[in-house]
C-alpha cells in the first residue's frame, strides 16, 4: 500500500465560523427490501456548529442511526440517500466520490459505536488497529507510528498504554474497549465525532467515565459532536441541543436546558415521562391517561390474590446465608490433558464470584439486586434459580434446603415449578421456532401436568393476564415487537403460578416507553398473584420503583441493603453513593 | 502457544489408541475369508485350515490383537498376502504419490476458490457471484472420473498438449532420488529440472480433476464466511475509519473469515486423500487409494488395516495442524488451549 503524502485538504478549515460545520437538508434515506422501498428517515434537517454538541434522541426504529450512517455514507448496500443534501465544511458529501469520502472518514469525521467489543477486530492487537488508521491517513511516518499509537492510547486514559498496545480486544474490559474505539476515532483529530449509543451496555460508572472523557477531549480540541442515544437524560446532561426523532422524522429540536422544562411535542413528553428518575412512581412513567391498571389484570387479581395470602407469613420465602460461589481462576483445562500431564496439576487458585452473602426475601416482597457487571449478581440469581451449584452456604426456599439439591436433579422436582425466571433478552430467550403459544405452553407441558387439550385455554388466559393480544399467540418471535416478546417471556414465567420469580434485567433491551409498560405489568402481576420478585439490575432508578428493598453488591459482597427509600435517599456505603452519582442527571 | 501445542499432542495419544483398536476390529468384521481366498478355489477344507493356522487366524481375537499391536510397535504392519510385500514399504511408496496429487489438487482449487469466494461475497449479487455459484455447482456435480476422462480426451487425445495419463512419470524419465517422496519437490532439491517438468505435466490433469471437484466446498464456505464477517460491526468501524478497501477486506474481513475456511480445507483434504481412487484409476496413478481398494477386494487384511491406520493417523495429525493454525490466526483460541 503506497502511503500518500498528506494531501492538501479539500476542506477549508479557516472558513468563517458562522457557517455550520455540518448542514443536513431534507435528508431522506431509503432501503430497498424484498417488499419494496422502505423510507427509513424523511426530510431530516440538522445543523451542527463548530464546537457544538448535538444529541439525537429516539427509540429503536426512529432512524437516528440511519441518519448518522447517511452522513458518513456508510449505509448498507441496500440503503441510499434518496433526497436532500449533506454538506460538511462546504463539501457536498452526497455527490463526493468514494475516494474523497474515504479520506474524510477517520480524518475529518469519525464515529464510535455501541458494543465496543464488537466494534474492534477481535484478532488484531488494538495498537495495530490504531496504526492502521494513522497510516491510512498518513498522519505519521511508518517508523514513528507505534509511538504515536501509544500516545493516542495514553490520551484516552488507558493505564499502561505500552502494554495495552499489544492487547487483543478480548483481553480488555468493555469500558477499556470503548476507550480504544474512542482512541481510534480521535487518532487523526477529526472535526466531527458521531457517537452512536457509545455507552449502551456499559455500567453507569463506566458510562460516566467514558462520556466525561469524550466531552473533555472534544471540548479541548474544539470538535463538534453528535451524540445518538435512546437516553434522554444522557443527551440532556451532555449536549447543547437535543433533536428528538420518532419513526424517521424529527419531531422536536430544542436547547437541552429547555427540553426537560418545556417539552413541546407529545412524543417528547411521552419519552420524558417514561424515563425512570428519582422521585416518581411506576404509574408516573405511563403516558397521560393510561395510568389506570389494565382491566384484564385487575379482573384476575381479585380471583387469585386470596389463595396465596393464606400461607404462613412467619418464615421468609427465601433465606440466603453466607452463600459462596468459587470458580477456578484458570480456565478448566481438558481433563484428559490433566491425566497425561507429567505432574499432578497444581490446585488452581479460586476466584470468589459470590463471597459469603446473606439476605432474605419475604412472601410477596420484591427485592432488587443491584451492582455493576462482574459483581456477582447474575451468579447469585443462577444459584437461587438452581441452575448452578453453590460452593458453600445455604439456600432455603420455603423452609427447604434447596441449595443441597444438585442443580441437575432440581429440574425434575416439583419445586422447580415454584421458582421461575424472566430473562434479559426477550428475543434470545425465546426459541425462534416456537410460536408464542408454544413458548408459553412449554412449562405447562413439561411440569404442569394438565391435560393437553386444556393447554391452549391456559395459554390464552395467561396471554390475557400479561396483556398480550390473543391473535399474536400463533406468531413466531421474529414477528413480534420487543415489548410483545417480553410479555411472552413473562407469561411463560408465571404459567405455573410460581412463588418466586427471578427477573434478570427484564427491561434492559427495551425502549423506555416499552420498559415503562412492562415494569407496570410486573407490578400489577405481583399485586394480583402475590409472588415474590428478585429483581436483578444495574439500573438503580428502575429497581427503586419496583422494589421494596434493595441489595447493593460489589465484587461478590453485599455492601449495603435496606428499604428502597433509605438506600436511594440516604445511602450508607460510598459505593452506593458512587452508583447514584454516576446516573446522568438532566439539567432540571 | 507452545503449551497449547504440547497439550494437543498429549490429547492425540488416546485418539491413536482408539484408532488402532477400531482399525483392528473393523477389518475383522469385514466379510470374506482370507484363508479361503488364498487357498484358491480348488483347495479343500484341510488346505484352507492349514493356511488359516499359518496366518494365525485360528487364534482368539485378543491374541491376534496382541500380536498386531506388538508388530505395530516394531513398525511392522504385516505383509500383503497378494503381493507378498511388507505393507509398510508399499504404503511408504504409494502415500507420497497420493499426497502429492491431493495437495496439488487442493492448492490449485484453493488458488481459484478462495479469491472467487471473496469476490463473490464482496460483490454479492454481481456476475462474479453468479459465476462462482455456477462453477462451484458444476464442479461438484460432475463425477471425478467423468471430469478426468473429459480432460484426458480434450488435452491428451484431441489437443495432444498433455502426456499420456500413465502414472507419475512417463516411461523415459527416471524418478528423482527419494527425499520427501514428492516428485516435484525432490526434483527441485536434486536440481533435475527436466524431471520436474515431466512430473508436473503428469500431475496437471489429475490435479485439475481433483481441484475442480473440491472447488465447491471451499468457494462456498469462503463466500458464506466472508459475508458474515463483512456484515459485522468491526468491519463497519474499519470503514468508518476510512481504511481502504484492501485493508478492510484482507486484513480485517478475510483473516477473520479464514477459520471456517481452514476447517473446510482440512476436511476436503482428508476426504480427497482417501477417496480419489477413481482419479488414481483413470490416470494410472500409483497411489494409496487404488492399493487399498484392491486389497479390500481380495480380503487382504494387512494392507486394509495399514491403509485405514495411515488415514486415521493422517486425519489426527491434520486436525492437530488445523488446531495450531487456529491458534496462529485467532489469539482467543490460544488462551483456552
Amino acid at each position: 500500500m503506497a502511503k500518500k503524502a498528506q494531501k492538501p485538504s479539500k476542506l477549508d478549515r479557516n472558513r468563517p465560523t458562522s457557517m455550520p460545520l455540518l448542514d443536513v437538508r431534507d435528508l431522506t434515506v431509503e432501503f430497498a427490501t424484498r417488499r419494496g422501498t422502505v423510507t427509513a428517515v424523511k426530510n431530516i434537517n440538522l445543523t451542527l456548529a463548530k464546537g457544538e454538541t448535538l444529541g439525537i434522541v429516539g427509540e429503536s426504529g426512529s432512524g437516528k442511526s440511519v441518519t448518522s450512517y447517511a452522513v458518513m455514507r456508510i449505509l448498507d448496500r441496500a440503503g441510499s440517500i434518496a433526497e436532500g443534501s449533506v454538506v460538511f465544511s462546504g463539501l457536498d458529501l452526497r455527490t463526493a466520490p468514494e475516494s474523497d469520502m474515504r479520506d474524510l472518514r477517520g480524518r475529518e469525521m469519525s464515529m464510535i459505536f455501541q458494543s465496543p467489543r464488537l466494534a474492534l477486530n477481535p484478532i488484531r492487537k488494538v495498537g495495530h488497529q490504531i496504526e492502521d488508521v494513522l497510516l491510512q491517513h498518513a498522519q505519521v511516518d511508518s517508523d514513528a507510528v507505534s509511538e504515536r499509537a501509544i500516545e493516542v492510547l495514553e490520551q484516552v486514559r488507558i493505564a499502561r498504554p505500552r502494554e495495552r498496545y499489544h492487547a487483543y480486544p478480548f483481553e480488555l474490559s468493555g469500558g477499556m474497549c470503548q476507550r480504544v474505539v474512542i482512541a481510534l476515532a480521535l487518532a487523526c483529530r477529526p472535526q466531527l465525532l458521531i457517537a452512536d449509543e457509545p455507552t449502551t451496555g456499559l455500567d453507569v460508572t463506566t458510562q460516566k467515565a467514558v462520556m466525561d472523557l469524550v466531552v473533555e477531549l472534544t471540548r479541548e480540541r474544539g470538535m463538534s459532536t453528535i451524540l445518538i442515544t435512546h437516553d434522554l437524560g444522557l443527551a440532556a446532561a451532555y449536549c447543547d441541543r437535543v433533536v428528538v426523532m420518532e419513526k424517521g422524522h424529527i419531531v422536536e429540536t430544542a436547547q437541552s436546558s429547555a427540553i426537560f422544562k418545556k417539552p413541546e411535542h407529545a412524543y417528547t413528553r411521552k419519552l420524558m415521562r417514561a424515563t425512570p428518575r428519582p422521585g416518581v412512581t411506576l404509574r408516573d412513567l405511563l403516558p397521560e391517561g393510561e395510568s389506570a391498571r389494565p382491566k384484564a389484570v385487575a379482573k384476575t387479581a381479585e380471583a387469585k390474590a386470596p389463595a396465596k395470602k393464606v400461607k404462613g407469613v412467619e418464615t421468609p420465602l427465601l433465606v440466603i446465608e453466607k452463600l459462596v460461589k468459587e470458580y477456578p481462576r484458570q480456565g478448566g483445562a481438558a481433563s484428559l490433558a490433566k491425566i497425561f500431564a507429567p505432574k499432578p496439576a497444581v490446585q488452581p487458585d479460586m476466584f470468589r464470584a459470590v463471597d459469603g452473602i446473606s439476605f432474605t426475601i419475604a412472601r410477596g416482597e420484591s427485592v432488587g439486586l443491584v451492582g455493576e457487571s462482574g459483581c456477582g449478581k447474575s451468579t447469585t440469581s443462577m444459584m437461587v434459580m438452581r441452575l448452578i451449584d453453590k460452593s458453600d452456604g445455604l439456600i432455603m426456599f420455603d423452609g427447604e434446603d434447596i441449595g443441597a439439591i444438585p442443580a441437575r436433579s432440581f429440574a425434575r422436582l416439583p419445586l422447580r415449578k415454584r421458582i421461575q425466571m424472566v430473562f434479559q433478552d426477550p428475543t434470545d430467550s425465546l426459541n425462534p421456532r416456537f410460536t408464542a403459544a408454544r413458548a408459553i405452553a412449554d412449562p405447562l407441558l413439561q411440569l404442569g401436568g394438565i391435560p393437553r387439550d386444556e393447554v391452549r385455554g391456559r395459554c390464552e388466559a395467561l396471554a390475557t393476564q400479561v396483556g398480550l393480544p390473543l391473535n399474536l399467540l400463533d406468531r413466531f418471535p421474529h414477528q413480534m415487537s420487543g415489548g410483545q416478546k417480553a410479555r411472552v417471556g413473562i407469561a411463560r414465567a408465571i404459567a405455573l403460578n410460581p412463588d418466586l420469580i427471578i427477573l434478570d434485567e427484564p427491561t434492559a433491551a427495551l425502549d423506555v416507553s416499552v420498559q415503562a409498560v412492562v415494569l407496570n405489568l410486573l407490578q400489577d402481576l405481583k399485586d394480583s398473584l402475590g409472588m415474590s420478585y428478585l429483581f436483578v439490575s444495574h439500573d438503580l432508578n428502575v429497581v427503586s420503583m419496583l422494589c421494596d428493598r434493595v441489595i447493593v453488591m460489589q465484587t461478590g459482597k453485599i455492601v449495603e441493603q435496606g428499604p428502597t427509600e433509605q438506600v436511594m435517599v440516604a445511602p450508607q456505603a460510598s459505593y452506593t453513593r458512587d452508583l447514584l452519582a454516576a446516573i446522568p442527571h438532566p439539567p432540571l | 502457544m507452545l503449551r497449547m501445542i504440547a497439550k494437543r499432542m498429549v490429547l492425540i495419544i488416546p485418539n491413536l489408541i482408539g484408532v488402532v483398536i477400531v482399525t483392528f476390529l473393523l477389518t475383522r468384521a469385514l466379510p470374506g475369508d482370507p484363508a479361503a481366498y488364498f487357498a484358491g478355489p480348488a483347495a479343500d477344507k484341510q488346505a484352507i485350515e492349514q493356511i488359516r493356522v499359518k496366518l494365525g487366524l485360528d487364534k482368539p481375537l485378543i491374541v491376534q490383537f496382541g500380536r498386531y499391536v506388538n508388530d505395530l510397535v516394531h513398525g511392522d504392519l504385516g505383509n500383503s498376502l497378494s503381493t507378498g510385500q511388507p505393507v509398510v514399504t508399499e504404503i511408504k511408496n504409494r502415500l507420497p504419490a497420493s499426497a502429492e496429487l491431493t495437495l496439488f489438487g487442493l492448492i490449485l482449487s484453493m488458488v481459484i476458490a478462495v479469491p472467487l469466494g471473496i469476490l463473490a461475497a464482496v460483490k454479492q449479487g454481481s456476475w462474479i457471484d453468479h459465476t462462482c455459484r455456477v462453477v462451484a455447482t458444476a464442479g461438484v456435480s460432475l463425477p471425478v472420473f467423468f471430469t478426468g476422462l473429459l480432460l484426458v480426451y480434450v488435452f491428451y487425445f484431441e489437443l495432444g498438449w498433455s502426456p499420456a495419463p500413465l502414472g507419475r512419470l512417463d516411461a523415459f524419465a527416471t524418478a528423482p532420488a527419494q527425499i520427501t517422496g514428492f516428485y516435484l519437490i525432490d526434483s527441485v532439491l536434486t536440481g533435475k529440472l527436466e524431471t520436474f517438468r515431466a512430473s508436473l505435466s503428469q500431475l496437471l490433469l489429475p490435479g485439475f480433476t481433483l481441484g475442480i471437484f473440491s472447488l465447491a466446498p471451499i468457494a462456498r464456505m469462503t463466500r458464506a464466511s466472508m459475508l458474515a464477517v463483512l456484515a459485522s460491526e468491526f468491519v463497519r468501524t474499519a470503514r468508518a475509519s476510512g481504511l481502504d478497501n484492501r485493508t478492510v477486506i484482507i486484513t480485517y474481513a478475510f483473516r477473520n473469515a479464514m477459520l471456517p475456511v481452514i476447517t473446510t480445507l482440512g476436511m476436503v483434504f482428508s476426504f480427497l486423500l482417501g477417496a480419489n481412487v477413481l482419479v488414481e484409476k483413470v490416470f494410472a496413478w500409483p497411489g494409496i487409494g487404488s492399493y487399498a481398494v484392491e486389497a479390500l477386494i481380495t480380503s487382504d487384511f494387512a494392507p486394509v488395516q495399514g491403509f485405514v491406520l495411515t488415514m486415521a493417523v493422517l486425519y489426527v495429525v491434520l486436525n492437530l495442524i488445523i488446531d495450531i493454525l487456529y491458534g496462529v490466526i485467532d489469539p482467543r483460541v490460544r488462551l483456552d488451549g
